[in-house]
């Protein structure tokens, strides 16, 4: 399981999936759900298989999201807002 | 339109150092760069983190802040959140930020866009609470985040630093699977006397090595055929050591294989580029000054070809250099010495190159193995096209769409260009790589609609 060495600094409230996440003020919406336990962030596009986030800086394009129902969101790269609402992408919405 | 003397594309050490010297030579400077904060990866976060982060993360990490307080000092012009797109021959640079599209002009250009993680194809690899060392670093350096059965696969410097860093912070890596061979020392011997003027890294490296045994981590060394179990994540990673199949059970395994060029940016303005066999990438071709075939453009730091941190601050004073003197600035005296410098530092290199080439799993992964993450595409049908005579990767491209997803073959581009190079018995220089195109990263229509009454050029292809 992750866990953090250190929990001090404020912190912000989003939700993905409807559930509510805990992110520390400044860090991205994929470092949050990662902390919270969730690592599967999207489906694949063509075989719909689960992915999550994979290289943490912009690259891999794994992490998309839709956020406030903007999809295609990279969420390695955009920091956590409070009252975010972050829901995994499926297969159909994905860029190409 | 906005118009600078330099734009440097990138906010890590190369980029704040050659922005620093650039304002000192007097030349206007604007600095470009995607993420929230300056640092690139290897210091990123360097403003924000505490004393106990840096303290944990090492003295090389805590030599950032220096280079940041410099860059911030110098009055350069940095927009931060910023996603550069297009870059067309007249040096005009298209970016997006804040939600709307941007134009700026550059009389000269830097790339200081950095290194990538090597593609590691290998069964297993897309499951989710896989990823690389770089990313489990990144955790660790932004959130203070770290995963106790964190399983390090792979070879290089970067496995051992996270794996000392990890025993630091108090929670050890579950084990490490190196997959260095062990013909791999004696390759690596041949270089030792040249590499010892950079003997600051050898003892580096084997202070963390000792680290790693002194905390009793389990090392598993000559691995292969490695394989990541799951099905809707990961569940464990299994691997062939000592003539023995091994089965680690873990939720978090993290891929390294070294660390490359990110050539997107100098790809899509079309200058040359190079197989370099050491370091078993492509390298842009640069003058000693560090410019590219096309003139005013520049490459600093680990995008010229990977030395790490100090060399990427090094290249960026000079590159700022050359270009102050192109101006018709007086050079500043301290040029000779850096360059005496950059060669003392670059001297451990071969060795590391010879000792952590890449492993032949993921040079030449078996046919079932996904190698395009995005488009799906097996290493399988990659040698199928090559049997229908497909010559390059842009003619792989154009069979199985490999290389056209969102990452536009960050992922898989070296790897695509290794296993054509395999199949048809060539060198990688002469299958070369994937032609990269505007826009280099996807954007809204939104972003792009905000960009002013003046279309973009050569940005509707």
């Amino acid at each position: 399981m992750p866990q953090r060495i250190d929990t001090s600094g404020e912190t912000v409230r989003f939700t993905f999936e409807g559930r509510d996440v805990e992110a520390r003020a400044g860090e991205t919406i994929a470092a949050a759900l990662i902390a919270s336990g969730e690592t599967t962030t999207r489906a694949s596009v063509v075989s719909g298989a689960p992915r999550g986030p994979f290289c943490m800086m912009g690259v891999c394009f794994e992490c998309l999201v839709e956020i406030d129902g903007v999809p295609n969101r990279q969420a390695c790269m955009i920091v956590a807002e409070p009252g975010m609402t972050v829901a995994r992408q499926t297969a159909d919405e994905v860029a190409a | 339109m906005n118009s600078y003397d330099v734009v440097i594309v990138g906010a890590g050490p190369a980029g704040m150092a050659c922005a620093a010297e650039a304002r000192q030579a007097g030349l206007s400077t604007l600095v470009l760069d995607e993420q929230p904060r300056p640092g690139g990866q290897i210091f990123r976060d360097i403003e924000v983190s505490d004393p106990g982060r840096r303290a944990l993360l090492g003295k090389d990490y805590a030599e950032g802040a220096r280079i940041a307080e410099a860059f911030r000092a110098s009055g350069a012009d940095y927009v931060s959140g910023a996603v550069v797109w297009n870059i067309d021959s007249a040096k005009r640079i298209d970016y997006s930020a804040g939600g709307r599209s941007h134009s700026v002009e550059a009389k000269s250009l830097v790339a200081a866009t950095g290194a990538i993680e090597r593609p590691t194809p290998m069964p297993g690899w897309t499951l989710p609470g896989v990823t690389t060392v770089g990313a489990a670093q990144i955790l660790l350096k932004t959130s203070g985040i770290v995963f106790e059965d964190l399983v390090l696969v792979g070879s290089g410097p970067l496995l051992w630093l996270a794996a000392s860093q990890m025993i630091t912070a108090g929670v050890p890596p579950k084990a490490i699977v190196e997959t260095v061979p062990k013909s791999r020392y004696r390759a690596a011997a041949r270089h030792v006397l040249r590499a010892l003027p950079g003997w600051r890294y050898l003892a580096k490296g084997f202070a963390m090595m000792r680290a790693v045994k002194r905390a009793g981590v389990p090392v598993h060394r000559d691995a292969e055929d490695i394989a990541i179990e799951g099905d809707s994540a990961a569940t464990a990673v299994t691997f062939t050591s000592g003539s023995k199949r091994h089965r680690i059970e873990t939720a978090h395994v993290a891929l390294h294989q070294g660390v490359v060029p990110n050539q997107q940016m100098t790809r899509v303005m079309n200058c040359q580029h190079r197989f370099d066999e050491s370091q078993r990438a492509f390298l842009p071709v640069l003058s000693e000054d560090f410019e590219t075939t096309v003139p005013g453009v520049f490459v600093a730091g680990d995008g010229a070809g990977i030395g790490g941190a100090k060399s990427a601050a090094m290249r960026g004073r000079l590159v700022a250099m050359r270009i102050a003197e192109t101006a018709g600035k007086p050079v500043s005296g301290e040029r000779a010495k850096l360059r005496t410098a950059l060669a003392r530092d670059a001297a451990v290199r071969p060795l590391l190159e010879a000792l952590y080439a890449p492993s032949d799993d993921v040079l030449s992964p078996a046919d079932a193995v996904m190698v395009c993450r995005c488009e799906e595409i097996t290493a399988g049908q990659i040698r199928e096209a090559v049997a229908l005579g497909a010559p390059g990767p842009n003619q792989v491209k154009s069979f199985l769409r490999a290389g056209m997803g969102p990452c536009q073959g960050r992922m898989c581009g070296l790897a695509v260009s290794e296993i054509i190079a395999a199949a048809r018995g060539e060198s990688p220089s002469t299958v070369d790589y994937y032609r990269i195109r505007p826009p280099l990263k996807p954007l809204l229509l939104s972003e792009l609609a905000g960009l002013g009454a003046e279309a973009p050029r050569e940005a509707a292809e």
